[in-house]
């Protein structure tokens, strides 16, 4: 059943993929990525990996579609037919098809519990997380405690990207209100989302701090406290929400943050332990743990949500400027 | 049948990691290469994530009278490339924004010809 399931997924998968190359329209093709990454979203469910499957279709389905949206919206729709010929690219793919394909007769078969990749660091996690971390969910004890580093790294990354998002599209613009009387003549849209707006938020807390013990943690609820404003702001027009949650509060809040990251990780060494070595921060090793992850999961939510609604803010509010100011 | 279904998923994920390969080295129009980035980095998510499935396995969330999990590594891995995947595609689509703000066009072909006229 559970093939079966997947086979139907993943052929679906290869539909829409090939649909975006066919079409012509770019607002078609990407909402038809959006279909792709909530179709990827699903199977990542039935492939187990339901932190993957959240997260997944917060970001993929969700965010990068908003982006995609907004860039469209802010160029153009249509897209014209490539000048060459397209033999040369067909036939460059199909080799390299062929030899990845060739290389994957190699691989161990799907779900073989006696595959390399089960062999070594993964039981190791599994067998200590539960005495060692005291966290049920392993994903969040992996992310945020054995590699906590590389998190950190990650959000280093987001950040960066928000920075450079800013000096991209520039980060001084003035407040607008671009929602046209389309939107809101749109009575049902109100309506619905002046009812979702509490509860995404409320969701985004309880995907936040049942991090530890079901699917989530605080990138998934960054990126859906985000998605309620972004919801608000479809709505209500960017001008409401930049009112709610202005800029700059957004600006200070992304170094908060990572500040906070980076505070448990110097937190620990003051106390006597290495760089984010949590099991230092309260008398029992495990407690520490718990209070570690809990924060470093709390500093990751906030980057997270305040760096979307950053992007977010440059992508819409580029529209309002007049072309003399660029 | 049982080689076929041992490695359908890999060959699919080739499929869609060509798909999106293709999009990018054949289409002109950058957001539609940007898209072709999205579905391949997809491609290998679901790629890491298939490696990581154990048959007759669970999620990695540890409960009483349940032992086999699938492997927690390369799901971390992936939640960060995913996050990743959002800062790259908007930075990539905030470069398109400039492109056509200072071109007037999305489309590579036009881009070098403009390009080449300076």
């Amino acid at each position: 059943m559970e093939h079966l399931v997947d086979i139907v997924l993943l052929g679906l998968l290869m539909i829409t993929g090939f649909a975006i190359v066919r079409m012509r329209s770019l607002l078609a093709a990407a909402m038809l990525t959006s279909i792709y990454s909530l179709l990827s979203a699903s199977l990542f469910v039935v492939l187990d990996a339901v932190d993957v499957a959240l997260t997944e279709a917060a970001i993929g389905a969700g965010i990068s579609t908003i982006l995609l949206l907004a860039t469209v919206a802010l160029t153009t729709d249509e897209e014209k037919a490539p000048r060459h010929t397209p033999l040369l690219p067909l036939v460059v793919v199909i080799a390299t098809g062929a030899a990845l394909i060739y290389g994957t007769l190699d691989m161990p078969h799907y779900g073989d519990p006696a595959a390399p990749i089960h062999q070594y660091v993964a039981p190791t996690y599994l067998h200590d997380t539960p005495g060692v971390i005291g966290v049920p969910n392993v994903v969040t004890s992996v992310l945020a405690s054995y590699r906590g580093y590389d998190t950190l790294g990650e959000v280093t990354v987001i950040f960066t990207a928000g920075v450079g998002v800013m000096v991209l599209l520039g980060y001084r613009l003035r407040r607008c209100n671009i929602t046209g009387p389309g939107i809101r003549n749109l009575i049902v849209l109100r309506v619905i989302a002046k009812l979702f707006f509490p509860l995404i938020l409320l969701f985004a807390l309880y995907v936040l701090l049942h991090g530890d013990y079901g699917p989530g943690g605080g990138f998934q609820a960054g990126v859906v406290f985000a998605t309620g404003f972004i919801l608000y702001a479809l709505a209500f027009g960017l001008g409401n929400a930049q009112r709610l949650i202005p800029r700059k509060l957004l600006r200070i809040m992304v170094a908060v943050g990572m500040l906070i990251y980076a505070a448990v990780g110097i937190e620990s060494m003051l106390l006597g332990g290495k760089f984010l070595e949590y099991r230092v921060l309260a008398d029992d090793p495990v407690t520490g743990q718990r209070l570690g992850i809990m924060l470093i999961e709390l500093g990751v939510g906030i980057a997270v949500a305040s760096v979307v609604l950053i992007i977010y803010y440059a992508f819409v509010s580029r529209h309002c400027q007049a072309p003399e100011d660029m | 049948m049982s080689e076929l279904l041992g490695h359908f998923n890999y060959w699919i994920v080739i499929i869609l990691m060509m798909t999106g390969f293709y999009i990018v080295i054949a289409r002109p129009n950058l957001i539609k290469k940007i898209i072709g980035l999205f579905i391949f980095q997809t491609s290998v998510f679901i790629l890491f994530i298939s490696m990581a499935k154990i048959e007759g396995g669970t999620a990695p969330i540890i409960e009483e009278g349940i032992s086999v999990y699938s492997n927690p590594l390369p799901h971390v891995l992936i939640l960060t490339a995913i996050v990743v995947s959002l800062a790259t595609t908007a930075l990539g689509l905030a470069l398109v924004v400039r492109i056509r703000e200072a071109y007037g066009t999305i489309n590579e072909d036009d881009i070098h010809v403009q390009d080449e006229e300076d």
